[in-house]
């Protein structure tokens, strides 16, 4: 598309410059280019207005957490908390990791091998978010006496969810296994999460 | 943009004179609640319902901005200032359970006028507008509603925000992104509870200003009637006021009888006692449900259980939504010509059913999740969608529709014995 601009050869001057037989006209393009310019400014501004709803920095600072596992029997669970979430750490039994491992992986909605959840040598650990994927809340099944749902694992109570030994999802309306978060073991008893 | 019979602002006094030169707001009010609108003469008392959703707003705002003298929102104390208002504060046992309560009345009254809506074909040409903004007014205060129980920062509280957040963690990819973004966090927490309340207080004047919008686009047409004919002569109509705030008194009057019956002999009867637990992240109530307006919605949402094709939890997200974005389209549903379902024999009974189909949603709503309330809530759900999607387009097109009357006014006399009304054949 012509524009007046680029119809005029450099360094001659314009001849005549007939307004109506140019399309957009000059006027146009400086409306055109003054409210790309606002536009620009619009959008500069209302980009921190979005990222200001983003977690802050405080909230993001506390997003590691030192866990001490030396005191948790093989049978036992703890709820910890990560990024003001709960987090199971759980010390399985060697019954309850053979019942994880005789399941066919391929028949799982989210498919994956206990040994895949856990660290290499410490299979024994399962550390997993304790947010059911459906809807958030907290499974039962870490705390003493509740109620471990149908596969030994995690049953959560808002909608019937319910997860095996290595937490992963066997039942129910939520899509995912329980997550398993970015962790390191420091020492064999402290485990650093984020 | 009213009828040409429509009685005229004449101010006598000299300063409403000089008042109406500079700023005719009094002729805005004349013309619009005033003896300047011409209204239907055969209203019955569902058509009390707007002006009563506008007096249960107007009760909302004022105890609202009242608490929010009081309440604190942060985390740490915002459960401590909530019983603070109900022991300390003078009267505030008072307010806050007329705002808590007041959000019941007003939903409660906005569903009577959706039900009327859908009964007498309100939402029909040429008032599509209205209902459209209707439902845009539904869904903020659908938004304001859940946004507001989570301030009291207890347990329901909680993981209602938890759990209602968690729907956006449905949306493929991006779901836990977003999520995060709209909480400002993890997990619901102090910058969840500063902007919910930030945008609480803001949402009920959004509510306020749509309403002026939906008024504005009901008076161009002028109101719907029970007989569903348009009005043919000024025969046909009587003025807004003394008529009708006569009327919409008295209606006023039993809303604020039952409503003080809440608030003084039965505060709590809506409320759940887990939230008079404070909010713990790391226990989640046994059985969370929503308050009852909710509960259809949220039987909508329970009923996907299994994967097909996408994922059982973003279909009942989806269902969800859609279940009220399908309102958006029902003027373009229902075809049938005919208003007023007391002259659709075949729609009065499914629209009879639909109300039975809701009231047994939210029911499943709020039952814990048994193989049978599943089941019972997945038929239900399926007959929510088939009623407006499959049974309302086949009806608007197989029924035969009773004789309309010629006009109102014959309507009117035929009831009250008068001259007998000629019976002609449907309209358009």
């Amino acid at each position: 598309m012509a524009t007046a601009e680029n119809t005029i050869p450099p360094g001659e001057n314009p001849a005549p410059y007939h307004e109506e037989t140019h399309d957009p006209r000059r006027r146009d393009f400086i409306n055109i280019a003054a409210v790309s310019f606002a536009g620009v400014g619009a959008v500069a501004i209302v980009l921190p207005l979005i990222n200001q709803m983003n977690p802050s920095a405080d909230v993001l600072a506390l997003s590691t957490t030192e866990i001490d596992i030396s005191k948790i029997q093989p049978g036992q669970a703890i709820k910890a908390s990560f990024r003001k979430q709960p987090l199971f750490v759980r010390n399985l039994t060697p019954a309850e990791i053979a019942a994880a491992d005789a399941v066919d992986v391929s028949s799982l909605r989210d498919p994956q091998t206990l040994e895949e959840r856990t660290k290499a040598g410490k299979k024994n650990w399962l550390i997993t978010l304790g947010v059911c994927t459906h809807l958030g809340c907290v499974p039962l099944g870490a705390g003493e006496g509740e109620n471990k749902g149908p596969f030994g694992g995690y049953f959560c109570p808002c909608h019937g969810s319910a997860y095996d030994t290595a937490a992963r999802i066997r039942q129910g309306p939520a899509p995912k296994n329980l997550t398993v978060p970015e962790y390191a073991f420091n020492s064999d008893t402290v485990v650093t999460v984020g | 943009m009213s009828f040409p019979w429509a009685k005229h602002y004449e101010p006598k006094q000299p300063l409403m004179r000089w008042l109406d030169e500079k700023l005719p707001l009094p002729r805005l009010v004349y013309n619009a609640i005033g003896a300047g609108y011409p209204v239907p003469r055969n209203l019955n008392y569902f058509w009390n319902f707007g002006v009563l959703a506008g007096a249960a707003l107007v009760c909302q705002i004022v105890t609202g901005v009242v608490l929010a003298m009081h309440y604190a929102a942060n985390a740490g104390v915002a459960f401590g200032s909530v019983e603070q208002i109900m022991r300390d504060v003078n009267a505030g046992w008072f307010l806050r359970y007329a705002h808590a309560n007041g959000a019941s009345m007003f939903l409660a009254v906005v569903y009577i006028h959706i039900g009327r809506g859908l009964y007498y074909g309100s939402y029909k040409a040429p008032r599509e507008m209205v209902w459209l903004l209707g439902v845009v007014i539904f869904l903020l205060m659908m938004a304001t509603a859940f946004m507001g129980y989570v301030l009291p920062w207890g347990q329901m509280s909680f993981w209602g925000a938890q759990v209602i957040t968690g729907f956006f963690s449905a949306i493929p990819l991006v779901g836990e992104t977003i999520r995060i973004w709209l909480l400002g966090g993890f997990a619901p927490d102090n910058a969840a509870l500063n902007r919910f309340f930030s945008l609480h207080y803001l949402l009920p004047f959004v509510i306020a200003g749509v309403i002026i919008l939906h008024i504005w686009a009901l008076h161009i047409p002028g109101s719907n009637n029970p007989t569903g004919v348009d009005v043919k002569g000024e025969q046909d109509t009587v003025p807004f006021h003394p008529y009708y705030t006569a009327k919409d008194g008295v209606g006023v009057g039993v809303f604020f009888l039952i409503f003080a019956m809440l608030i003084f002999f039965s505060p709590n009867l809506l409320g759940h006692p887990d939230n008079y637990i404070e909010a713990n992240p790391l226990s989640t109530p046994a059985h969370i449900v929503p308050e009852w307006y909710f509960l259809p919605f949220y039987a909508i949402l329970k009923s996907f259980t299994a994967d097909f094709i996408l994922p059982a939890k973003l279909w009942g997200v989806l269902a969800m939504f859609g279940s009220i974005l399908l309102l958006f389209f029902l003027p373009w549903l229902d075809n049938s010509p005919v208003r007023s379902a007391n002259y659709r024999p075949t729609y009065r009974w499914f629209l009879a059913v639909l109300v039975v189909d809701v009231l047994v949603l939210g029911y499943v709503g709020g039952a814990e999740a048994t193989a049978r309330n599943v089941m019972l809530g997945q038929i239900a759900a399926a007959y929510y969608f088939a009623h407006f999607l499959i049974i309302l387009p086949l009806v608007s097109a197989a029924e035969k529709p009773r004789p309309l009357p010629n006009s109102i006014t014959e309507a009117v006399l035929a009831k009250h014995g008068g001259t007998s009304p000629a019976q002609t054949a449907m309209a358009g």
